[in-house]
C-alpha cells in the first residue's frame, strides 16, 4: 500500500515537472485589489481577452497566466511577487504594472533574472531605463501630453490653467504641457497640484475660474479624482464661464464615462486608445472582451494587457517556444503589431512604445458617451527621453 | 471680498454634508458608547441604495431620499441584533475589531457586486448648476443639502430635548439601571437610537453621492473624517457635531482656495488646534468612565 502511494506521489510530481516544461508561464503583478483594483481587473480581462481570441497555445507551448496582487502603490509587495514567481513558479514573462512605483521596485529583478518584462499601463518615462529587460506597450504620459499643448495652441487657445494630481506622473504632465505650450507662444496662467486622496474640487476649481482662463488642462488618473473632477467643473459652470476642459484621456476614460454623465459631453482629450476607435482589430477585441467581461467597459489598460500579450505570444512564436530572456528583448526591440488602438511599434533604441495619439471629443454615440477621435498625429515617440 | 463668501458657503455646505453621515457616530459613540467604526458602512449602503433605486427602480432623487433612510435604518436593525449587541459590553478592543471586520467584509462585498469603479448619479435639473443671488454663483445642490442639514438638526434637538422619546434616551444614558427600574425599556431605547443614527448616515451617503462619489472603498476613506468631525464636536452632542462639521468643511474649504499648496492639510491642523483648545470637544459630555 505504501509503495503504491509513493509510485502516487512520483507520478504526480513527475507530472508537474513535465507540465512546467511545457507551458510558458506569465507572471502578472497587478492591483487586483484596493482604490486600484479595477486597473488590474481592465489589465487581466485584456489579457484574458487576447488568450480568449487567439488560443492558450502559441508555437506548441500552451501560456499560462499567473496572477498576483500587489493591492495598490506597493513598490515592496510588487517587489516580493515578482521574486516569487521568477523563484518558485519559474515564470518566462513578468507583466501587468498598473502603477509606476511597482514597475520601478520589479525592475532590478527583472534586470537580474534576465526576465523580460512587459509594461501593460505604468506612464512614467523613466520606467523603460531601469532595466534593459524591461519594454512597455502602453504609453507615457508625456507622449500624450505634447500633443495636446500643441492642438490647444492651433486651435487659437492662449491662456490655459493646468491642474494635476499631485504625484510623479502629475508632476510629468505639468511640466511637459508648460514647455510645450509656453515654447509655442502660450501662458500659463496657474499650476495647480491636488492631493491623491481629494474628497473635494469644488474650491480647486473655483481658484481655477476666477482666474479667467481660456481653457483648463487637467491630468488626473482615471477613476475616482477624475469623476470627482468634472462634478466640480459642470456644478462650478466652468464650461458656461467659457472656459474649455483639455485633458489626457485618463480624465474620460472609457470605464468611467458613463459615471461622468452628460457633463462631460465636448471634453476634448488626447490618448492612444478609445473604445470608438474604427478598425476591425478594435471591433474583434471589444467581441473577445465581453467574452471575459461582459459587466465593464474595457478600457486603455485593458488594450495595454491585450497588447502585452500579442508581443508575449509574437515572441513565443518566434522563439519556437524556447524562451530565452536575451533572444526575447531582441525580438521586442523593434517589434511591430496591430493593436485594436492603431499601428504600435517597440522603440529598437528604448523599448518604449511609438503609437498614434488621438486627439478626441466626448459625444454621445448610440445612447452612449465615447471619446471620438477627429484628429491623429502619427508615430508619436515618447518626447521624455 | 465676494471670494470670500462664495468659500463660506462652500464650506458650510460641505461641513453640513459631514454632519449629515457623522452625526449617526456621534450618537452611538456618546450615548451608547459603542465604538462604530463600520459607520461608514451605512452611509455606503445608503449610497449604494440611492443608486440602485435610480438606475433601476426609476425613482426620482428626492423621492429616493426617504426610502434610503428607512432601508438603512432597518437593514442596521438586523446588524444590531445579530452582531453589535453581543459585544456592546465588551472592552472597546473588541468592539474596535468587529466593526473594522464589518467594514473590511462591507468593501469586498461592494467590490463584488458593483465592482471597484465610481457610480453615476443623476440629478434632477432643478438641483443641477448654479444660482445667481446679489452678484454670487451658489450652487443649487449645495443649497439643498445645507437645507436638509437644517431640517435634521431641528427635528434632532426638538427630538431629544423636547420628547417623551428623547427624554428616555437622555435617561438611558445618564443611568441605565435607574431608568431600567423606572421602567424604561433600554434596550429597544438604544435599538432605535442606533437605527435612527444609522438611518441619518445612509441618508448622508446618498446626498453625498454627488460631492464625495461613491465606491467600495467609502467606508474606510471618509472614515477618519467622520471620526474627526465626532472627536472635535464631542461624542453625544448634536449641536457640537454640528459646529465641528461646519468648522471643519469651512477651514477645509478656504484651505484649498487660498492656500492650494498645503491643500488636504488644513483640515488636520485645524483639528490639532481645535482639540489643545478644547480636548474634550466643542460641547463635549464630560462622563467618566
Amino acid at each position: 500500500m505504501k509503495k503504491l502511494m509513493l509510485c502516487g506521489v512520483f507520478a504526480l510530481v513527475a507530472g508537474q515537472a513535465f507540465a512546467a516544461a511545457d507551458t510558458i508561464k506569465v507572471g502578472v503583478v497587478a492591483e487586483m485589489s484596493g482604490t486600484f483594483a479595477d486597473f488590474g481587473l481592465q489589465m487581466t480581462n485584456g489579457a484574458k481577452a487576447y488568450m480568449k481570441q487567439h488560443g492558450d497555445s502559441v508555437g506548441g507551448r500552451k501560456i499560462e497566466l499567473i496572477i498576483k496582487d500587489s493591492t495598490g502603490p506597493a513598490p515592496e509587495v510588487a517587489r516580493r511577487l515578482a521574486q516569487e514567481l521568477v523563484v518558485k513558479d519559474h515564470v518566462d514573462f513578468l507583466a501587468g504594472f498598473g502603477l509606476t512605483p511597482n514597475a520601478f521596485a520589479v525592475a532590478p529583478i527583472a534586470t537580474e533574472a534576465k526576465k523580460p518584462t512587459i509594461i501593460m499601463n505604468a506612464a512614467t518615462s523613466a520606467i523603460t531605463v531601469k532595466s534593459p529587460y524591461i519594454a512597455r506597450v502602453s504609453f507615457t504620459l508625456a507622449q500624450v501630453t505634447e500633443p495636446m499643448a500643441q492642438w490647444a495652441y492651433k486651435s487659437g487657445l492662449r491662456k490655459i490653467y493646468t491642474v494635476v494630481a499631485d504625484y510623479g506622473p502629475g508632476h510629468d504632465a505639468e511640466q511637459t504641457f508648460k514647455k510645450a505650450f509656453t515654447r509655442l507662444g502660450g501662458e500659463v496662467l496657474g499650476e495647480l497640484r491636488v492631493p491623491l486622496k481629494n474628497p473635494e474640487f469644488g474650491p480647486f476649481v473655483q481658484r481655477v475660474k476666477d482666474s479667467k482662463p481660456q481653457a483648463v488642462f487637467v491630468f488626473v488618473p482615471a477613476g475616482e479624482l477624475a469623476v470627482g473632477f468634472m462634478k466640480a467643473y459642470e456644478e462650478r459652470g466652468l464650461a458656461k464661464a467659457g472656459i474649455k476642459l483639455l485633458s489626457t484621456g485618463d480624465v474620460t476614460d472609457d470605464a468611467v464615462i458613463d459615471a461622468l454623465g452628460d457633463s462631460a459631453l465636448g471634453v476634448i482629450s488626447t490618448h492612444q486608445y478609445s473604445a470608438a476607435h474604427p478598425s476591425p482589430e478594435n471591433t474583434a477585441f471589444l467581441a473577445a472582451y465581453r467574452q471575459v467581461d461582459a459587466k465593464t467597459r474595457p478600457n486603455f489598460m485593458a488594450v495595454g494587457g491585450y497588447d502585452g500579450m500579442a508581443a508575449i505570444y509574437e515572441v513565443v512564436r518566434q522563439l519556437k517556444g524556447n524562451v530565452d530572456g536575451d533572444k526575447a528583448m531582441q525580438l521586442l526591440k523593434g517589434m511591430k503589431l496591430t493593436s485594436p488602438r492603431g499601428p504600435i511599434q517597440i522603440d529598437a533604441a528604448t523599448r518604449d512604445i511609438v503609437q498614434n495619439v488621438y486627439v478626441r471629443e466626448v459625444k454621445r454615440v448610440d445612447g452612449k458617451l465615447y471619446n471620438v477621435e477627429f484628429e491623429s498625429i502619427n508615430a508619436v515617440k515618447d518626447p521624455g527621453k | 471680498m465676494l471670494n470670500l463668501f462664495g468659500v463660506l458657503f462652500d464650506g458650510l455646505a460641505y461641513g453640513t454634508l459631514l454632519f449629515l453621515i457623522s452625526v449617526g457616530l456621534s450618537i452611538t459613540l456618546g450615548l451608547m458608547r459603542f465604538i462604530n467604526l463600520a459607520h461608514g458602512v451605512f452611509a455606503m449602503t445608503g449610497g449604494y441604495l440611492l443608486v440602485i433605486l435610480m438606475a433601476h427602480a426609476g425613482i426620482g432623487f428626492v423621492a429616493a431620499l426617504p426610502i434610503v433612510f428607512c432601508v438603512t435604518a432597518l437593514a442596521s436593525l438586523v446588524l444590531e441584533h445579530t452582531l453589535y449587541r453581543p459585544v456592546y459590553k465588551r472592552t472597546p478592543l473588541d468592539q474596535v475589531l468587529i466593526t473594522v471586520g464589518i467594514v473590511f467584509i462591507a468593501i469586498a462585498s461592494a467590490n463584488f457586486a458593483f465592482g471597484p469603479g465610481q457610480q453615476p448619479v443623476q440629478l434632477p435639473a432643478a438641483l443641477k448648476g448654479q444660482l445667481d443671488a446679489f452678484g454670487l454663483e451658489l450652487s443649487r445642490y449645495r443649497l439643498f443639502l445645507m437645507a436638509v442639514g437644517a431640517a435634521i438638526t431641528l427635528a434632532l434637538v426638538f427630538g431629544l430635548e423636547r420628547t417623551r422619546m428623547g427624554a428616555m434616551i437622555r435617561a438611558s444614558v445618564d443611568n441605565r439601571r435607574t431608568a431600567q427600574s423606572m421602567g424604561i425599556r433600554v434596550d429597544r431605547v438604544f435599538q432605535i437610537t442606533f437605527a435612527i443614527g444609522s438611518g441619518l448616515a445612509g441618508l448622508g451617503g446618498a446626498l453625498g453621492v454627488n460631492v464625495l462619489g461613491l465606491d467600495p472603498y467609502f467606508s474606510l476613506k471618509y472614515l477618519v473624517y467622520f471620526l474627526l468631525v465626532v472627536v472635535v464636536g464631542g461624542p453625544g452632542s448634536v449641536i457640537g457635531t454640528l459646529l465641528a462639521a461646519l468648522l471643519l468643511g469651512v477651514a477645509d474649504t478656504a484651505g484649498k482656495y487660498y492656500v492650494p499648496q498645503l491643500g488636504a492639510f488644513v483640515i488636520y491642523a485645524a483639528m490639532i488646534v481645535l482639540l489643545l483648545l478644547f480636548p474634550h470637544g466643542l460641547l463635549g459630555r464630560r462622563y467618566a468612565r
